[in-house]
């Protein structure tokens, strides 16, 4: 009865009095940082996986655009402007994709809002893990369940006759984690400063509809007065719709001079941009984002 | 000398009272010297310095606003001290983070658990946060689960615990890790009274069945009687640091309170007749003497006011609170706009 230590491996017996389980807590390092940013990304998926009802309700959104504004404004611009074949549904698929990561995106971020004034993230904030890793964990969570929204809407892609062909779809699936790590970072960035979850709300919804609209998801890139056209280029979301409706109308059968007007390709004073340049921007945006979370987190007492 | 040891035996407790001894810290877990706090002008803690002894349960006991909290963040980690310093289980503070969150274990005010997730699935991750290793995991976690009476509800959403529940599924996460401290801060706040006492029970178990130094604050006085030394904290100072028992027997006078027709004027009365010093605390006429009970049948006698009811209590920490501070622990609450509230609050406790 002297001995205060038991064998970690020894279960204790229901019921009887039992030595305290000895557990030696190891020291930090690269590894612990890595799972303490595995943990906080799994935090994301199994509240993903538990709340079912976010899931539906930010699918309804971008099924109104594609289906109901889709149709009736088909309407007006088909004819002329569009192939046979292809209807102003398959033109802002594309478009309506990256909306459907947005909301999602920038929800899982302002969970750390409303963690912040719950509590949960001050038992993050308190374990021995650096602050970086929980960043990273958030914005690849975010990334992640986006990026799942985002395919279950692409399974939609067949009423929008965009073809279910798999380097189309895998290219957009990438695409799509790209555009969601970058929001992510971006709701995360904002979520270091904002503290309270009206602001954080209010903010980001005054600035979703915006980067939505000027990101040429619903009307082609070319022709544009010249304020519109540079607001769209000075929009993140350009560089991934961009990309993407390339993707898609290089797996259709369109005559050149259709492609030459649906999907032109961003330009820079007529400079075409590279879509791997279009999607670095993005890509180093996100990480320019996340790092200053980081630095942000960590300043924080 | 004799090195100061605490060994777990599991079934075998000491008797209540046989380690209460004087306030001599060998082996300190907490030591804090001149620690001072400032928030913009306001200054939160004004130099304070104490030691806690390894196995101890300590209490800070003060009215809110005396800079509990702050002092119990700065030892969390969780706020840098503007000056002075302040190590736990052996590490600083301020320098050596993640060291001294690696030992210890905290339950806070607010909840932090995730109410979208089970109680298990709370559990495994704060292991994980920690670095538990995987195969003291599950024993771990059915040992603390088992302690504070929850084992049979881990597979529930922590969003259908009631608060006391939650109250101590926090408590065991804070165990999980087998940290050195646990701190607790107001463990019991906002919980009703038969929680409160039920929270009790699980915190003296847990000592019992742990190798562990608890902290603690608390502005409710019947609980600091938990303690085995007890820091008063008031105006960010500590102003009496020693056991419960020892505190009370430093008073040495009775509290005495009475109802009267006329307040004010059994105020000058005692201070004419008696050469008694009394106040207004708690709605009530309120001073202290030596042998209380001797002196209520004089006071019946001699007194001119009308008296409606009166009181003798021998002294409480309401009372050391009172003798070091000049003011009970709910007086020194009110403030502000509070003022109003509770002093209606305290007009009906008083008539109770």
């Amino acid at each position: 009865m002297a001995t205060s230590t038991t064998d970690v491996t020894a279960a204790p017996e229901p019921g009887v009095l039992v030595d305290q389980i000895r557990v030696a807590v190891p020291g930090g390092g690269l590894r612990h940082d890595l799972r303490a940013a595995g943990i906080v990304w799994r935090r994301e998926l199994i509240r993903f996986r538990t709340d079912r009802l976010r899931a539906i309700t930010s699918l309804i959104q971008p099924v109104l655009f594609l289906f109901v504004l889709g149709t009736g404004l088909g309407a007006l611009a088909g004819g002329h402007s569009l192939p046979s074949g292809i209807s102003f549904k398959t033109f802002i698929f594309p478009g309506v994709l990256a909306m459907s990561v947005l909301f999602t995106a920038i929800f899982s971020a302002a969970s750390i809002v409303w963690d912040r004034e719950f509590g949960f993230l001050r038992e993050i904030l308190v374990a021995p893990v650096s602050r970086a890793s929980i960043v990273v964990g958030k914005c690849l969570g975010g990334a992640t369940i986006a990026t799942f929204q985002g395919i279950i809407f692409l399974a939609l892609a067949g009423f929008a006759d965009v073809p279910y062909n798999p380097v189309l779809m895998l290219t957009l699936i990438g695409e799509l984690l790209l555009l969601a790590f970058t929001l992510t970072a971006f709701g995360v960035m904002m979520a270091g400063r904002i503290k309270q979850f009206q602001a954080f709300m209010a903010l980001t919804q005054m600035l979703v509809m915006p980067l939505f609209f000027l990101s040429g998801a619903l009307y082609p890139l070319n022709g544009l007065p010249a304020w519109l056209s540079i607001l769209t280029r000075l929009d993140p979301l350009t560089y991934v719709v961009g990309p993407m409706r390339h993707a898609v109308f290089s797996h259709l059968d369109i005559p050149p001079a259709y492609m030459e007007h649906l999907s032109p390709g961003i330009t820079w004073l007529g400079w075409p941009v590279p879509i791997a340049l279009s999607l670095g921007i993005v890509a180093a945006m996100g990480l320019a984002m996340m790092g200053i979370a980081i630095a942000e987190f960590r300043k924080t007492e | 000398m004799v090195t100061h040891t605490s060994t777990n035996t599991g079934g075998a407790v000491a008797p209540d009272g046989a380690t209460a001894s004087a306030p001599r810290v060998q082996d300190p877990v907490i030591s804090v010297s001149g620690l001072t706090k400032k928030y913009g002008e306001v200054q939160a803690v004004r130099g304070i310095d104490f030691e806690v002894a390894r196995g101890e349960t300590f209490g800070f006991l003060g009215p809110n606003g005396a800079g509990k909290t702050t002092t119990i963040k700065i030892l969390c980690t969780l706020a840098n001290a503007t000056s002075g310093s302040a190590r736990v289980a052996g590490h600083d503070a301020m320098t050596e983070r993640d060291s001294v969150r690696r030992n210890i274990g905290l339950v806070f005010q607010d909840t932090t658990l995730d109410t979208y997730l089970t109680a298990e699935q709370n559990l495994r991750f704060h292991a994980e946060l920690y670095g538990v290793p995987k195969p003291a995991v599950v024993p771990r976690m059915r040992q603390v689960m088992d302690m504070v009476g929850l084992w049979d509800r881990k597979d529930s959403l922590v969003s259908t615990f009631s608060g006391g529940m939650q109250r101590r599924l926090e408590i065991a996460r804070g165990l999980l890790h087998a940290p050195r401290v646990l701190f607790l801060d107001e463990p019991t706040v906002g919980l009703d009274p038969q929680t409160r006492s039920s929270i009790w029970t699980y915190i003296n178990e847990l000592k019992r069945r742990e190798d562990i130094t608890i902290f603690l604050t608390t502005h409710y006085m019947d609980e600091a009687e938990n303690c085995d030394r007890i820091a008063i904290i008031d105006h960010g100072k500590i102003v009496a640091i020693d056991t419960p028992e020892a505190l009370k027997a430093s008073v040495g006078k009775d509290r005495v309170q009475i109802q009267t027709a006329d307040d004010p004027a059994a105020i000058a009365a005692l201070a004419e007749t008696f050469g008694i010093e009394a106040a207004m605390h708690e709605g009530a006429v309120t001073f202290s003497v030596a042998a209380g009970e001797q002196f209520v049948p004089r006071l019946f006698a001699e007194f001119a006011v009308p008296i409606r009811s009166v009181s003798v209590s021998r002294p409480s920490l309401d009372d050391v609170f009172m003798s070091y501070t000049g003011t009970t622990i709910r007086d020194a609450e009110a403030s502000g706009t509070d003022a109003m509230r509770q002093m209606v609050q305290r007009f009906r406790a008083g008539r109770r």
